[in-house]
């Protein structure tokens, strides 16, 4: 029977090309307008975010030089800090951005299979977006809980934003839930049913596949974070005591009686943890193929790297305790948490061998992608590290609220996921734009977001050990804290400064190269995988002009013996006198 | 106990990651030409596919409610409330329903408009009658003194039969969509046309199948504590 791959047997029920202005970039249905919107939306919500940890940081190292900044308003600002880059910046712009854009153009379809709820997806969670901004202007100002929104102080009187913050941050959760499913269910359904032909599972360049099981693990994790923003919800609105146990709020006696703040905790993260391989997933099959494609060599144990990929996924559901081992659980419970949290350090330990054995002896080009990306295995490296010491109990006990974990889990979930997404960014903004940025800015942009954010991270770490507490608003005098500390927080302020500063030579060469940048032609970087070798640059709706394209090989075919260039694109066929796979009955 | 439940999960854990093993062990930097993707996935409408990813999200739901539901009914304070009579009979009419849309996907598949036509109309009448039945069992709770915050073991009959009822809202729009096109533009002769909305009965029914094995499990789970 003859082939027919998916995407071209629906063609004409999916592509209706769009006609007006209207349809072609805001109502749009094609993925890389929702891609770019996406991502849009994302990075201008993550400013804010960054703008707020800027405030922060101002408060921590300069206290009592900013009266307009009280410990209310820290304490929101603490909160929605953590949520937008957590969930509306990483989790969106990862796969509502990243993975929109790639994956139809590195499996080789038209577009996602349901392009209509791809649309929805992106107007649900601008939506979601835009009711969070609404919790500026309640009364009470967003939430002040804390990014994990904790029961009981999250809804108990006194904590900012216990009136309408909270109310509205648990809606915009659920939105984004939504927004979210209608997505996944998109990348998900797309990786498994519209690849190109020849473009076998296990021939999917390693971003599809991290986009894919992260995708997979958000669709089986959100309805956690769901439940628990709807019990909460109720909690808050009609007066039940899910998470509420009966206590004293303000000298009175709640309403509340017999509810159990920690089956929250477990439902959260439940949620939270896989929350970080989301994010994480992505980001390593991202800079997997960053790294071969700018070493010039394929990535080192291709197949290892899938299999870590699925297994971190499926750990990633039986560790979520290890956030709890102060929560005053069972410590047999904490014994298991801790075991299996250090069983999910073997495959990611192999991811990050795998990286550096494929810059082992590769022709490194070192481009401003590959900067970020090498630079992400040195803080991912550092974070991993330093996590270890925390999935212990008795290592985590003393340091579970102290500046250690705020750096730990800044180096790892913060920097390294920043890193790899502006390692993509530049990777693909040829490829998005049709024009190259400039070079020298982004190694400008590089060195200083690289040796900025050591300059915060770093000394957090030692202030951890000293046991400065996180989540203060001021430590004030305390005898155990020398006075050095306070100069520490004001050295990690100027380096957040500058940091933060840095990021406007980004957006500059982004704006400027959108107009002045040099035309890049439809594949600068020499690469092998299907995005590169679109016939149009940037691909035109329905990506591959008439006729898909047929895949002939892997998708890390550089500098092969014997070949004149030091790249073969997946769509070239193999030469004569090549051997042919395995179904010649060709024995390895 | 848990040790079982453990024990099942590890097994089932590895015989999963034998089975994507087969799948994930070729190697593809030896293979070349256009070999054609093997997945059984590829021969199958990406409707379908779609949705039941769609329907493992919702289990996903439904099972983090019900641990919930359980773990919550282990506290002192837990009041279980009567389970109205008439959620047998609600249920028979779930059960009705998705017998009448597994008939209407087999006349979908043998072509018989007729059939197709009684039948998933049918479906959808005892559907909207198990939901009417749903609202009559709340209004009897209600009066009965069980509101929606007495306590959390109402709540959660209320919320996790609500969230159930709002599945199958959605499963009927889907519905009326479908049974409008098998009505209306229908040539009674040409029962050809079936073909082009065969896939949305058949999917009907599995989402109904699913929905009706769902509200099981939920009675069962209501009517334990």
């Amino acid at each position: 029977m003859a082939y027919v791959a998916i995407a071209d047997r629906d063609h004409e029920q999916h592509l209706h090309d769009p006609q007006t202005f209207i349809t072609k970039y805001i109502w749009s249905q094609d993925h890389k307008v929702i891609a770019i919107q996406y991502g849009l939306t994302a990075i201008a919500v993550g400013l804010l975010a960054m703008g707020l940890s800027v405030m922060m940081r101002l408060q921590l190292g300069f206290p009592e030089s900013f009266s307009f900044i009280t410990p209310e308003e820290y304490y929101q600002y603490v909160t929605l800090h953590g949520m937008i880059m957590v969930i509306y910046l990483l989790t969106a712009l990862f796969l509502g951005g990243f993975g929109n854009y790639l994956i139809p153009l590195m499996c080789g379809s038209r577009d996602m299979v349901f392009p209509y709820m791809n649309m929805l997806s992106y107007w649900v969670y601008l939506l979601s977006v835009l009711v969070l901004m609404v919790s500026f202007f309640v009364p009470d100002g967003p939430t002040g809980a804390g990014w994990t929104l904790y029961p009981p102080q999250a809804i108990s009187e006194g904590t900012p934003g216990s009136g309408g913050g909270i109310v509205v941050m648990l809606l915009s959760l659920m939105l984004f839930i939504v927004a979210f499913t209608m997505g996944g269910l998109n990348y998900v359904t797309t990786v498994l049913q519209a690849r190109t032909r020849g473009m076998t599972l296990m021939r999917m360049p390693l971003s599809v596949w991290g986009i894919f099981v992260a995708t997979i693990l958000g669709l089986l994790a959100f309805p956690a974070l769901l439940v628990a923003a709807i019990m909460m919800l109720l909690d808050r609105l009609i007066g039940t005591s899910f998470f509420m146990p009966s206590m004293l709020t303000m000298g009175v006696e709640s309403e509340y009686s017999g509810g159990s703040p920690i089956l929250f905790q477990h439902l959260f993260w439940f949620f939270g943890h896989p929350e970080v391989y989301i994010v994480a997933l992505p980001a390593f099959g991202m800079v997997s193929d960053v790294l071969a494609t700018h070493a010039r060599k394929n990535i080192f144990g291709y197949r290892a790297m899938v299999w870590a990929i699925v297994a971190i996924g499926a750990l990633s559901f039986v560790v979520w305790a290890h956030h709890m081992y102060v929560s005053g659980m069972n410590p047999y419970f904490g014994f298991f948490f801790a075991t299996t949290t250090l069983i999910i350090a073997i495959p990611t330990a192999l991811k990050v061998y795998n990286w550096v054995l494929t810059l082992w002896r590769g022709d490194l080009h070192l481009t401003v992608p590959m900067l970020f990306a090498i630079g992400f295995i040195f803080t991912f490296t550092h974070g991993g590290l330093t996590g270890l010491f925390l999935g212990n109990v008795t290592v985590d006990l003393p340091l579970s609220d102290t500046y250690f974990v705020v750096g730990h889990f800044h180096m790892v979930m913060g920097v390294s996921p920043v890193l790899v997404l502006f390692a993509a960014i530049y990777h693909w903004y040829p490829k998005i734009t049709g024009r190259m940025f400039n070079d020298t800015l982004g190694k400008w942009h590089f060195w200083l977001t690289l040796l900025g954010t050591y300059s915060i991270y770093l000394p957090m770490h030692y202030l951890g050990f000293l046991g400065v507490p996180r989540r203060y608003y001021a430590n004030g005098i305390t005898e155990f804290i020398p006075d050095s500390v306070q100069t520490a927080n004001a050295g990690i302020t100027i380096a957040a400064l500058v940091v933060a500063g840095t990021q406007i030579i980004f957006f500059v060469n982004m704006v400027w190269s959108l107009f002045k940048g040099e035309k890049a032609g439809g594949n600068p970087w020499g690469s092998t995988t299907l995005e590169w070798q679109t016939p149009d640059t940037p691909p035109k709706h329905g990506n591959w002009g008439d006729e898909l394209p047929v895949v002939h090989r892997w998708a890390y075919d550089y500098s092969v013996p014997g070949e004149v260039n030091d790249f073969i694109p997946q769509t070239e066929p193999p030469h004569e006198g090549v051997i042919v796979g395995r179904e010649h009955g060709v024995k390895h | 106990m848990n040790i079982t439940a453990l024990f099942i999960a590890l097994a089932g854990a590895i015989v999963l990651w034998f089975f994507l093993m087969r799948r994930l062990r070729t190697k593809p930097w030896i293979e070349k030409g256009p070999i054609d993707a093997k997945d059984g996935a590829m021969g199958i409408p990406a409707e379908r596919v779609g949705l039941w990813i769609f329907l493992a999200v919702v289990t996903s739901l439904f099972s983090l409610f019900a641990i919930m539901y359980t773990e919550r009914s282990g506290y002192a304070d837990w009041r279980p409330l009567p389970d109205p009579q008439l959620l047998w009979i609600n249920t028979a009419f779930l059960i009705l329903g998705s017998v009448a849309f597994q008939r209407a996907r087999g006349a979908a598949n043998r072509e018989n408009l007729n059939s197709v036509r009684v039948n998933l109309t049918a479906g959808g009448i005892f559907t909207i009658i198990f939901l009417v039945g749903q609202l009559l069992a709340w209004q009897q709770l209600a009066s009965s003194g069980y509101f929606l915050a007495t306590n959390p073991a109402d709540t959660f009959f209320y919320l996790i039969t609500g969230l159930h009822g709002l599945h199958l809202l959605g499963g009927l729009w889907v519905w009326a969509r479908t049974t409008k096109r098998v009505w209306g533009r229908f040539d009674s002769y040409d029962v050809t046309q079936i073909a082009g909305v065969r896939l949305s009965i058949q999917l009907c029914a599995v989402y109904w199948h699913f929905l009706l094995i769902l509200w099981l499990a939920l009675f069962y789970l209501f009517s334990s504590t």
